[in-house]
């Protein structure tokens, strides 16, 4: 890997950006976008409210609550910006990480914690939210995303789908073949590409050697590079995406240019493979501090509005808390259910052997 | 009654299917205008249009991934793979989602989706085109995997996969495409339950378990058998997750004595796992050790050799042999 090559995959040219990291906002010509005062309060409090969901399960992994954590610290607007940007027909499918999409789709935040606590794989039904259910295998979800807008196809409804990945997972096939059958279908998709640098300890320029929206082009669909710290460009930029992919234009590859701030999982070790000096640039561009600098400069929120979402966020890390540590264990009997839909005389056999032997000890 | 080949009786039901469920879809590569390339789904799509009968990109994983999100909006995609030695770039789709977002759901999801695999040796292919990877889809919860082995079962059974809510793994045997016989397509009053096993020639001496195009080979063993006066019983097992138990251990203790008869490699088959099932239940009734004829513990070998790799009715008599030896 040459340094140039290296600079390739991760300068950030050509970046959409509505909102500078001094709280400052700038004009785009194609993707501007008009917020009011209220709908801005609205995204600074989301904002707020998913990192605290994120802290508090940190917080809770580290007691012991959870076995393990994908934290989204440092990728909220990314996934607010662009979860806010879905209307209630559109369907998500996400990895492991898209707790704030997940917090947009109503999906009651103490259900992402089942997986990561071990009482269940996905505790949510996809419908009730059109929210997929987390997929831990890396890339597998971007097809069944684009499978499902070929359906979206085939009804002739008003919506589109919307495919979360990160940067490693854009090294997989299923990822590269989503992108072949969005293109020869039309498939009415948004991928939106998190790039926070980091498939845990390997650098972007272990993935790719040119910038990752530019292999939309290679595929025969535009790609878009914006400031995944920038939470009004996230949200216009894929306003924009899903609005194309409805109208049948096809499918539109977004790459949020962002930085994963803590491990990958609660299971690495960041100071292992990156410097401290990466970090604290990173901090600078944090997508709370530039909304809360915008709402503050301009007067467009008090002190007494910033006070009650802290209080808000205080009030909801606790009732997570709580709830998580009320969730009950799975009956043992349970391994058996949902295996399949219809009866299957193997499962019925060995549920009744471990019910049998389960009932051997209580005597 | 209508003469039909095994590869025409898909190709009915399927249609069949088609007709009774708009939400049914054809998906694969050649699927289209070709109509595949054993033309199982010839004329489908100058029938049933574009949007149902789909030609995909030439990518296994991509197919299987794009059918569970068509069954996530409510389809139910019917996918061909072209030979059975390609199912392996889609067996991650196969294994890690189609076979378990139903249970990882909580059951909210249903994922009704057939995937097809013409399976087997004996039509002289190249090297990844005969292979039996049964074994790999049995092993996995979630699934339900069933094989069929002559044109009736083919025509009833493609129509109760298309209809199961279940993932279902479907092997056709290749070599048999071609075999023809009388099926009644007016009625389903003779339909036996997909997961049944069928004893599809009675006998008294030993019991020949198979399935898919081993059951033609085992009837002709029973065959040559009777001329030197034994008496074998053969049963098409059909489905191999679930297994009916059952006809098999019924059979098992009526005969006493058992030969499995597969084409996939011997170690660590299928036939292993009928054998340990076979001797946790009915090992009183035994007179001798459950045996097995199979591939070889080989790739399969090139298509001058398949003939030595491939059980045929010597191999199968052999065993009869050795298992009436005891």
């Amino acid at each position: 890997m040459t340094a140039e090559a290296s600079r390739g995959a991760s300068a950030p040219p050509e970046l959409v950006q509505l909102l500078t990291p001094e709280g400052e906002r700038v004009e785009h010509p194609d993707y501007d976008i008009d917020l009011t005062d209220e709908e801005v309060r609205s995204l600074y409090r989301d904002l707020v409210l998913v990192r605290r969901i994120d802290l508090e399960a940190v917080a809770l992994q580290r007691q012991g609550e959870l076995g393990i954590w994908a934290s989204l610290l440092g990728q909220e607007a990314a996934q607010i910006g662009s979860g806010r940007a879905l209307t209630d027909a559109d369907m998500a499918f996400p990895t492991y990480r898209e707790h704030g999409v997940a917090w947009c789709r109503d999906v009651d935040p103490v259900k992402l914690l089942g997986l990561f606590r071990g009482v269940n794989h996905g505790g949510w039904d996809p419908e009730e939210h059109n929210f997929h259910l987390y997929t831990i295998v890396i890339g597998s979800q971007t097809l069944h995303a684009v499978g499902y807008a070929m359906g979206i196809q085939r009804d002739d409804a008003n919506a589109a789908t919307i495919a979360y990945f990160g940067d490693g997972a854009t090294s997989q096939g299923d990822v590269n073949e989503s992108f072949i059958w969005a293109s020869v279908f039309n498939a009415p998709i948004v991928f939106f590409c998190q790039n926070n640098q980091w498939a845990i300890s390997e650098p972007l320029e272990k993935q790719t050697r040119i910038p990752l929206y530019r292999r939309a082009s290679g595929f025969g669909f535009p790609g878009i590079r914006v400031d995944g710290n920038d939470v009004f460009a996230c949200l216009a930029v894929t306003r924009k995406a899903l609005e194309a992919a409805r109208t049948g234009q096809g499918p539109t590859l977004i790459e949020a240019f962002t930085y994963r701030m803590g491990a990958h999982t609660t299971t690495d070790d960041p100071t292992r493979y990156r410097v401290a000096s990466e970090l604290e640039a990173w901090k600078l561009k944090d997508p709370i501090e530039r909304v809360r600098s915008y709402l503050f400069k301009n007067e467009h929120a008090d002190q007494a509005f910033f006070d009650s979402v802290d209080a808000e966020a205080d009030q909801l890390g606790a009732d997570l808390r709580r709830r998580c540590l009320a969730m009950p264990d799975p009956e043992p009997l349970d391994i058996f259910d949902h295996v399949y839909r219809e009866p299957h005389a193997l499962i019925d056999q060995e549920r009744a052997q471990f019910a049998a032997y389960l009932e051997g000890f209580a005597q | 009654m209508t003469i039909l080949s095994l590869s025409k009786a898909l190709n009915e039901g399927m249609r069949k299917a088609m007709e009774d469920d708009p939400k049914v879809l054809i998906m694969g590569e050649d699927v289209g205008k070709l109509g595949g390339v054993f033309r199982v789904t010839d004329g489908l799509q100058k029938d049933f249009g574009e949007d149902r009968v789909i030609d995909t990109p030439l990518a296994e994983s991509g197919i299987i991934g794009t059918a569970i999100g068509l069954a996530l909006r409510g389809y139910r995609p019917v996918c061909e793979i072209q030979f059975d030695g390609f199912v392996f770039p889609a067996a991650d789709q196969i294994i890690t989602q189609l076979a378990k977002m139903p249970m990882r759901s909580l059951g909210a999801i249903k994922l009704p989706v057939v995937v097809r695999i013409p399976c087997g040796g004996g039509i002289g292919a190249v090297e990844h085109h005969s292979e039996s990877p049964e074994a790999y889809f049995t092993h996995t919860a979630g699934l339900r995997v069933v094989a069929c082995s002559n044109p009736a079962d083919a025509y009833t059974m493609i129509q109760q996969a298309i209809r199961s809510d279940d993932p279902v793994i479907f092997f056709e045997p290749k070599r048999r495409y071609w075999e023809k016989a009388d099926i009644d397509t007016s009625s389903t009053d003779w339909w036996p339950p997909l997961h049944a096993a069928k004893v599809v020639r009675p006998g008294s001496d030993a019991t020949l378990l198979a399935y898919g195009p081993m059951v033609k080979t085992c009837l002709e063993a029973a065959k040559a058998a009777e001329d030197d006066g034994r008496s074998l019983e053969v049963v098409d097992l059909r489905s191999l997750n679930p297994l009916d138990e059952p006809v098999v251990m019924d059979s098992v203790r009526r005969t006493g004595r058992v030969v499995v008869v597969h084409e996939a490699p011997v170690n660590s088959g299928f036939g292993a796992e009928l054998a340990a099932r076979i001797t946790e239940q009915c090992f009183y009734n035994l007179e001798s050790p459950v045996l097995r004829v199979g591939g070889f513990s080989t790739p399969y070998p090139p298509s001058r050799l398949e003939e030595h790799y491939l059980p045929d009715l010597d191999r199968v008599l052999d065993a009869v042999d050795r298992a009436l030896g005891y």
